[in-house]
Parts: structure tokens; C-alpha cells; sequence
């Protein structure tokens, strides 16, 4: 008998063991779900799964009685936008500063404590701040996931570049670039991929954000409508939307580390 | 006019003294290798012709004037790893010396100058044996094969000085002996002025024109670093003999045993 840190599930056994917490979640959910419902059947707690079903119908198949909007697909859109547009610019300004600030010794000293000290706000205290400067709008809630991400995007890349080993700069050097080419030809394609590896692990930071903003003022969007709907206790549609969301996070996450492998195969072959 | 002087030169670290009363020229086209304990100063003298590191006293010239203190194009280097760039492919990372040269706002060429840069990166890899690799990243290459690389990719600038930092010394044998095969070669071929560092006194001994040995001369066992080294055996190769190695041996190994006990 091999020692337990030496043996391995194959391939099948792997999957199989992979579904089971979410299998039991899922049957433990729904016996406790007929439990409840059992005893009272208007209980709202823990909503069974055809009520669930039908709330979301009515969201997503059905056009709203008062705008005759499909309420699920626009609360996504408004929401992936948001989330799009905050995430963008982030990793726009993160990258320039942060190749600047790494390559660059008198912008580090000049940017590096700064970035410090704003990195250390924390940003939901800020939030009042932004709906006072930028409006209730969109523009406010884009900044809240911009101000809450980017400092550490920042952070990172300037790490990232400080950590290409010296050796590359130096012979790029020997072989003629200026400054310039060693950021555009050395330096930046070598931290795109980790600029990617960046924004997966703000991800679930910019989420955070996003459904604060839009619990706090908003008028569509997923968080909206999660906190809307608390009112009336709805969890038949608040949990499928926390399912929705988390499945959303996942693809994004997924769509993100494919990009990478496919855009950078000698960054992942590193890895290995 | 020798290419590189250096009179009575020091490199201190507080303390600290690396190099002390090192005085040489050069001439161009010489093939010099560097032999030496570690911590003697020979990767610091080659940072210093790489103008990374600026000597304390004395003076270091470059035909015969200041040494410049940033690495430049007259100076190629080839260090023992990472001296090729991993997100390029071979025949890229060969180029690079012409795209920098003739593209200066996007580092990048097309057309008929793109093709003309590929055709001469091309020739420069089929000499250094890398030309059935063109479109390969640096990860799908061998160690041997990743210093040949870097060896084309320096030479492809046309230096006047090659900086070898100890190249082979992640290498097996055979490969090795490979490598001094192909290096001496191309010296021949280019006529190039080529440092180069290694820990194999016997690579020191038959590859070059000229045998550099980095040593303390005064040493104190209580504070290593009281003393700097200089050169002290400078022979040309092919009048060395069995007993001249020997001799190098056995200091070189003297000065191990104090610095390291």
C-alpha cells in the first residue's frame, strides 16, 4: 500500500470527486428546502426549485409589466458593463504606471510611496466622496471598481518588472535599445500575461465593488436587484442571481486564463 | 592602440576591497579568458568593462579614453542564463540588434527591411548551428542551444568587445566542447575582442590567446576582505606548460581554503 500523499484519482474518479460538494449542497439544499416548505408553504427561506425556476422565468423570458424590459438581461448587461468598463481602464492605467514606475528609478521614487498611501484607502469609504464629485450615474460606480482595483495593478506590474531578471535589460542595452524600446520590446510584452494574471485576482474585488455601488444607487444591475428584492424577502430570486453572478466570475475567470495560454504560450510554458 | 587599459585600478565596497593595483591593455582581436576563485573579483572587472560598475581609483580607458558607465552596443555580453529574451522566437530574438538599430520609435520593421534583417539573422544562426530553430521560443531549446542563441544574438550587433559571463557553465561536457569549438570560430571568422570568465582553469588554459588568473595576493585569514585581487598570472596560451597549470592550481586553491575557512 503506497503512502496517501502518493496516490492518485484517475481521470474519472477525479471528476467524480470534483461534482460531489456540489451534488451534496445541492441534495441538502432541497431536503431542507422540503422540510420547511413542508411545514409552512409559504415559507420564503428556502424557496424550492420550481419557484425558483418560475421567479426567473418571469425575469428573463418575460418582458416587465411596467417598462417591458426583460429585467434579468438588462440587470446582466447594465452590470457586465460596469464591470467591463471599470476592469478596462484599470488595466490600462495599472500597466502604464506600473511599467513606468518598474522601469523607470526617478518615477519610482517620485510615485512608489504615493501609490502606497492610496492603495491603503480603503475605497467603500470613498464611495460618498465619488457620488458627491461624479453624480448617482454610471460614471460613479465605474470609479469605485477603478479606484478599488488599480492601485494594486499598479503595485503589481511595478513588481513584475522589477522582477525580469537584470540580466535582459542589460543585454538589451549592449544590443542598442533606448529606454523606449526596452519598455516597448522588452518589458511590456513580457507582463501582458501577468497583467491578466493581475486582473483574475482583482476580479472578485471589482465585483465587490460593483454590487456595493449599485446596492447603494442605482436603478438596474445585478446588485440592484438583489438588494431590492430583499425587501420582500424574494430569496426565489436572490439565489439564483447569487448562482448567476458566481457563474459569470467563473466564465470571466475562464475566458481570461484561456486568452493567456493562447496569446502567451511561452509565458505558460515557464510555468510548467 | 590597445582597446582597453586599466591602470592601477581599485574597486572597494566600503571596506571591503575587491580589486586592487590591476593594471592591463589589451589589444584588439586578443581572446582572453579569466580564470578564478569566486569572490575574486572577476565577474566585478567584467561589470565594469560592462559599465555597470564604476571603479573606485585608478583608471579604466576604452581606446584610450574614460570607459562609458552604461552597457552599449560596442560591448556584447552572453551571461551564463537569461541573456535571450523568452517571449521571442529564435529568429526574433536574433533580429532585435537590427529592429533597435533601424525602427527606433516601434522597435519593430516590415517590408523589404524586415526581410533584409531576417536574411542576415538567418546567416548568423546557420554559423552558430540554430537555423532548423527559427520559429522555436527559448523554453523549446536546450541549455547548449539556448548560449547558442545568445551568442548569435549578441554577434548579430556587430560588437567590437564580446562579454562572455561564464557561458558554458550550466553546460554538460560534451556540449561544452562543443561550444569552444563553435566560439573559437567565430572569433576567428569576426576578429572581435572576447572576454571570457569561467571556473575551468583547463578551458582558461587552451581556449584563448591569453590566460587571465584573478588572485589575492596578501591574504588574511581573519578578514577575507581586507585585500582586494589583481591579476596574478597574465600568459599567453600555447606557451603554457604542465607545471605552469599546476602552479595556478595549486594557488588558486590556497586562496580557496583561506577565504572559504
Amino acid at each position: 500500500m503506497k503512502r496517501l500523499i502518493n496516490q492518485y484519482p484517475d481521470r474519472t474518479l477525479k471528476a467524480m470527486l470534483g461534482t460531489l460538494p456540489f451534488i451534496i449542497i445541492f441534495i441538502v439544499y432541497i431536503m431542507a428546502s422540503n422540510a420547511r416548505l413542508e411545514e409552512n408553504s409559504r415559507d420564503k427561506l428556502l424557496p424550492s426549485i420550481s419557484s425558483m425556476t418560475t421567479a426567473v422565468d418571469k425575469l428573463a423570458m418575460q418582458p416587465s409589466k411596467r417598462s417591458g424590459e426583460y429585467l434579468f438581461w438588462v440587470d446582466t448587461s447594465s452590470s457586465l458593463t460596469r464591470l467591463g468598463l471599470g476592469i478596462g481602464i484599470s488595466a490600462l492605467i495599472g500597466l502604464i504606471f506600473g511599467i513606468v514606475s518598474g522601469a523607470i528609478p526617478y518615477v519610482r521614487a517620485n510615485l512608489s510611496p504615493f501609490m502606497t498611501a492610496i492603495s491603503l484607502i480603503p475605497p467603500l469609504a470613498v464611495l460618498p466622496i465619488l457620488f458627491i464629485v461624479f453624480g448617482l450615474g454610471e460614471l460613479s460606480k465605474v470609479v469605485l471598481i477603478a479606484i478599488g482595483i488599480t492601485p494594486f495593478i499598479i503595485r503589481d506590474m511595478q513588481s513584475k518588472v522589477m522582477e525580469l531578471p537584470a540580466e535582459q535589460i542589460i543585454k538589451a542595452q549592449t544590443l542598442g535599445a533606448s529606454t523606449w524600446l526596452i519598455i516597448i520590446r522588452v518589458v511590456l510584452p513580457q507582463v501582458l500575461p501577468r497583467l491578466i494574471g493581475a486582473l483574475r485576482l482583482s476580479l472578485g474585488a471589482a465585483w465587490l465593488f460593483l454590487i456595493a455601488a449599485e446596492a447603494i444607487a442605482s436603478t438596474d444591475g445585478l446588485g440592484y436587484r438583489i438588494f431590492l428584492v430583499r425587501r420582500y424577502l424574494a430569496m426565489d430570486i436572490i439565489l439564483p442571481y447569487v448562482v448567476w453572478i458566481t457563474f459569470l466570475s467563473f466564465l470571466i475567470d475562464y475566458i481570461l486564463k484561456t486568452l493567456s495560454e493562447r496569446l502567451f504560450p511561452w509565458f505558460h510554458a515557464e510555468d510548467k | 592602440m590597445a582597446i582597453i587599459e586599466a591602470k592601477n585600478l581599485w574597486k572597494e565596497y566600503g571596506n571591503n576591497v575587491v580589486l586592487e593595483q590591476v593594471n592591463a591593455r589589451v589589444e584588439e582581436g586578443e581572446f582572453i579568458t579569466v580564470v578564478g576563485t569566486s569572490g575574486c573579483g572577476k565577474t566585478t572587472f567584467l561589470k565594469m568593462l560592462l559599465g555597470i560598475e564604476q571603479l573606485t581609483r585608478g583608471e579604466l580607458l576604452l581606446d584610450g579614453k574614460k570607459f562609458p558607465d552604461e552597457p552599449g552596443e560596442d560591448r556584447g555580453i552572453v551571461f551564463q542564463k537569461y541573456s535571450v529574451f523568452p517571449h521571442l522566437t529564435v529568429l526574433e530574438n536574433t533580429m532585435l540588434a537590427a529592429e533597435f538599430e533601424q525602427a527606433p520609435l516601434l522597435g519593430k520593421l516590415f517590408g523589404s527591411k524586415k526581410k533584409m534583417a531576417e536574411s542576415d539573422a538567418i546567416e548568423i544562426l546557420h554559423s552558430v548551428g540554430l537555423n532548423h530553430a527559427l520559429e522555436h521560443y527559448p523554453h523549446e531549446l536546450s541549455g547548449g542551444m539556448q548560449q547558442r542563441l545568445a551568442i548569435a544574438q549578441a554577434l548579430m550587433k556587430k560588437p567590437r568587445i564580446l562579454l562572455l559571463d561564464e557561458p558554458f557553465g550550466a553546460l554538460d561536457p560534451g556540449i561544452r566542447a562543443d561550444m569552444h569549438v563553435l566560439i573559437k570560430t567565430l572569433w576567428k571568422k569576426s576578429g572581435i575582442t572576447i572576454f571570457m570568465i569561467t571556473h575551468d582553469l583547463e578551458e582558461g588554459f587552451y581556449l584563448g590567446t591569453r590566460l587571465w588568473v584573478f588572485d589575492k595576493i596578501r591574504l588574511d585569514a581573519q578578514n577575507a576582505n581586507a585585500y582586494g585581487a589583481c591579476i596574478t598570472y597574465d600568459i599567453p596560451v600555447g606557451k603554457t606548460d604542465a607545471s605552469t597549470f599546476d602552479d595556478i592550481d595549486n594557488s588558486l586553491d590556497m586562496s580557496r581554503k583561506v577565504l572559504l575557512d
